[in-house]
């Protein structure tokens, strides 16, 4: 039993394992279900780490409880997606059935969660259980969560891998760094995670900047709702990944990369875990796995790094960017999921053939997932150029009469019926303010409830926002209330004022992307009259 | 005498308002304002504390940056133009105050808010006026701590953990709007790592950590700043030399402060220097 009178923190002590804080906290929470005082209070004597600084940590993650909760807990998500797919009556089922939100019911209890990105299929949830794998159910019924809550559910056995050559990965030693890095700026390849950045100009970056250590980093903490490439990806070939990280880390000249993939993708990342261990230790780089504990802010790159360390998952003030000071301080190569799995094919092909793909400013093959009213949503895999309206047609047409299309998440914007016909490149798509964001495209027919999908956006970023800066604590919430209030109809000229004004601090002074973003949506929902006025 | 074999500080060409300035290579935006006289608003910024980017309140425009660029951590280079003085500033720096007063008890804040607050003509009912509700922790007879009145700014953490005391007793705790200042599951001071050297109360500024010798008076109406009276010495429990503020009212001690700009102390101070002055007088 640790000493609650004495902190073991002192500040250099700590820094060396307060990296494994996170892992930690995970291995209780699975097996007793929470994070017991008695249980921090030990985590924190041998890390070491301040009991007050691990439970700021514990207590930042929506998967980390730290009261007493039932022995299994169904997420199940109520988000945009599965709200337009008829997840509110999933939600109103459940609290018929089983009880309301939060409340145990024997060893089980459910609760609302944000998109669990499984959006092609309909409904999901994700269930964390005390002393057994967490796991997630899509599409799923009230009548499985019943069967989960009082451990009844069959959990099915994972797919089985095929190990490929990693021929990518043994020409690029052939090749040698530079030459590596001379492909992927000629492939003209843009980060595939929602910022865009050109990927030849950060791995130069990192390759120039001095340092003893250098990290590459996977963002595969795919969160953004409406967005499941990543997971489909890591699910379907997890080689082309960790081949892309592989080649990555020998471009950049780091021995270390890590995969920072987000909590509630415990298939994915088994099957992560797998395809590690089958690719045996010839890689040339140490790649390590670590699980998000839910929190949309963790794919900013830098509350990323901060979560991997130990800390609170809050964003850093940039400059100094990631490829000079990133990871533990150290430059470092952060590129999302899709990104790295696009390498190989840089490598195996060149360059240029990847850059003949796709428009001069944005080159190559590009992920999108298009769900919601559509015939067939799912992952679509198209040559940059392609317009939305295209998009919505690829993937079988909208269901019923097309009301509005929401693209880039619900960091996005909705569109006109003017921007539906533009190309979806980074070009065209600044230049018409269509956000392509993380590839996200969402569909919603007359039938769908608009106020409650713009509600549902606004509730979003308030639980999100990390708290740490004030335009995005408390401007989140101030838009959650004046959403609430149009909705409602109960709203006056000068909530509209008030959100404008909520707007605009939000995005010019907010410390990241999460606060710059968080208006968009709900702003482009009011503009095209999708609430408000006499919709 | 020793000749100094420092070498000359690196110097850079920026455009501060229109006006060129020239300002060591390692300033931040707020030092180069704050060395040409110039003011800027800060809540979560002191001078003796890593910046924390938290109240956004000293956002000043830079060219070339997208968004605002906070002036108190951001580091100047060469050529860059800042300015400090548009209304796209003052709109955000308005908003943001409004935010705190809807989110914050704001009536014990320092003298510095509320001039700010008064000369960006702010509207504290804008977005609803925050209302008092929460039980002030009394939990001893040394300080109190009223999270009505927390802005979070995390000056008391900084103070409690790396930058002063490295005693890790307080961190933040929950996300969003609903994170407070906590110890591990809330548990009482006494029960926690604190060690009572009262550097969260010399840098809150806004009263909501306090010495319950204030909080007892102010409850009975008898704290009155105006008959009080301040003396500095040195501390006499040990050889260190820190500088003490003894705030003084009907002559006895109220509370005990130390100057930021001491260089012994930095503002900071121990259980015995900060509370230790019963000795001088007879307690109640």
């Amino acid at each position: 039993m640790a000493d609650d009178h004495v902190a073991y923190g002192g500040f250099h002590n700590a820094a060396e394992n307060r990296h494994l804080l996170l892992p930690s906290l995970h291995a209780v929470q699975d097996s007793i279900g929470f994070v017991s005082h008695g249980a921090l209070n030990y985590i924190s004597e041998r890390i070491p780490v301040a009991p007050a600084e691990a439970y700021g940590v514990a207590t930042f993650y929506d998967l980390i409880a730290t009261e007493p909760t039932p022995a299994r807990v169904a997420r199940v998500c109520d988000d945009i997606v599965c709200t337009a797919a008829g997840g509110d009556q999933l939600i109103s089922t459940l609290e018929a059935e089983i009880g309301p939100e939060g409340a145990p019911n024997g060893e089980g209890m459910w609760v609302r969660s944000p998109c669990l990105g499984h959006c092609e299929k309909g409904s999901a949830a994700f269930i964390q259980r005390a002393g057994e794998t967490a796991l997630t159910i899509a599409p799923v019924t009230a009548e499985v969560v019943a069967s989960v809550l009082d451990g009844t559910h069959e959990t099915p056995e994972s797919p089985r891998l095929y190990t490929p050559s990693f021929d990518a990965l043994v020409k690029a030693r052939t090749m040698g760094a530079t030459a590596v890095r001379n492909e992927v700026t000629v492939s003209g390849i843009r980060g595939r995670g929602g910022a865009a950045f050109p990927a030849g100009i950060k791995w130069d970056g990192v390759a120039d900047a001095s340092g003893d250590a250098k990290y590459v980093v996977c963002n595969a903490d795919e969160s953004e709702p409406g967005t499941f490439k990543d997971r489909w990806l890591i699910e379907t070939n997890p080689f082309v990944l960790l081949e892309g990280i592989a080649i990555a880390a020998l471009a950049v000249g780091a021995t270390k990369a890590y995969i920072y993939i987000r909590g509630e993708y415990r298939e994915a990342e088994n099957v992560l875990e797998a395809a590690l261990e089958a690719t045996g230790s010839d890689f040339g780089v140490d790649i390590e796995i670590r699980r998000g504990a839910g929190a949309y802010i963790c794919g900013e790159e830098t509350a990323l790094f901060n979560s991997i360390e130990g800390f609170r998952g809050q964003p850093r003030q940039k400059p100094p960017f990631p490829t000079q000071s990133g990871l533990f301080g150290s430059p470092t190569l952060i590129n999302n999921v899709e990104t790295f799995a696009a390498i190989p094919g840089i490598i195996r092909d060149g360059g240029d053939s990847f850059a003949r793909l796709g428009t001069k400013e944005s080159t190559g093959l590009k992920l999108f997932c298009v769900s919601g009213k559509v015939a067939k949503p799912g992952v679509y895999q198209v040559e940059f150029g392609v317009t939305t309206r295209e998009l919505i047609n690829l993937a079988g047409g909208a269901v019923g009469e097309l009301r509005a299309v929401l693209t880039g998440g619900a960091a996005g914007s909705f569109l006109t019926e003017a921007q539906l016909d533009v190309p979806l490149t980074f070009e065209d798509g600044r230049d018409a303010g269509v956000s392509l964001g993380s590839g996200a495209i969402m569909a919603f027919n007359t039938e769908v409830d608009m106020g409650a999908i713009t509600h549902r956006i606004a509730e979003f970023f308030a639980d999100e926002s990390c708290g740490l800066c004030v335009p995005c604590r408390v401007g989140t919430s101030q838009q959650l209330e004046i959403v609430g209030r149009i909705r409602s109809g109960t709203d006056t000229q000068t909530d509209y004022d008030n959100l404008d004004a909520v707007g605009w601090v939000m995005r010019d002074a907010s410390i990241c992307g999460l606060g710059h973003t968080a208006a968009n949506a709900i702003e482009s929902a009011i503009r095209i009259g999708l609430i408000g006025g006499d919709s | 005498m020793i000749e100094s074999t420092l070498p000359e500080p690196r110097m850079v060409e920026i455009t501060l308002n229109r006006t060129a300035v020239t300002a060591h290579a390692d300033a931040t935006i707020l030092d180069v304002c704050r060395a040409q006289d110039l003011d800027v608003p800060t809540m979560c910024f002191l001078e003796t504390l890593s910046p924390f980017n938290s109240c956004r309140l000293c956002v000043v425009e830079v060219a070339g940056s997208r968004t605002l660029v906070p002036a108190c951590s951001r580091i100047v280079e060469s050529g860059m133009e800042i300015s400090t003085d548009s209304e796209r500033i003052t709109d955000a720096r308005r908003t943001l105050y409004e935010f705190y007063a809807s989110t914050v008890d704001l009536s014990l804040a320092d003298a510095e808010t509320k001039n700010w607050m008064s000369k960006y003509d702010v509207d504290p009912d804008r977005f609803g006026r925050y209302e008092p509700h929460r039980a002030v922790k009394i939990q001893d007879d040394l300080y109190i701590r009223d999270y009505d009145k927390c802005v979070m700014c995390y000056r008391c953490v900084a103070a409690c953990g790396p930058d002063a005391q490295n005693t890790f007793a307080i961190d933040v705790a929950g996300r969003g709007l609903s994170s407070t200042i906590s110890t591990e599951y809330d548990v009482t001071l006494p029960d926690s790592a604190c060690v009572y050297c009262g550097n969260c109360i010399g840098v809150c500024p806004t009263g909501a950590l306090m010495f319950k010798s204030e909080y007892d008076m102010r409850e009975a109406d008898t704290w009155d700043e105006g008959r009080q009276s301040i003396t500095t010495t040195i501390c006499s429990f040990c050889g260190v030399g820190c500088n003490l503020e003894l705030h003084v009212q009907d002559n006895r001690v109220v509370k005990v402060t130390s100057p930021m700009d001491h260089d012994v102390t930095n503002g900071h101070l121990c259980i015995k220097g900060r509370f230790g002055y019963g000795y001088l007088q007879e307690e109640k």
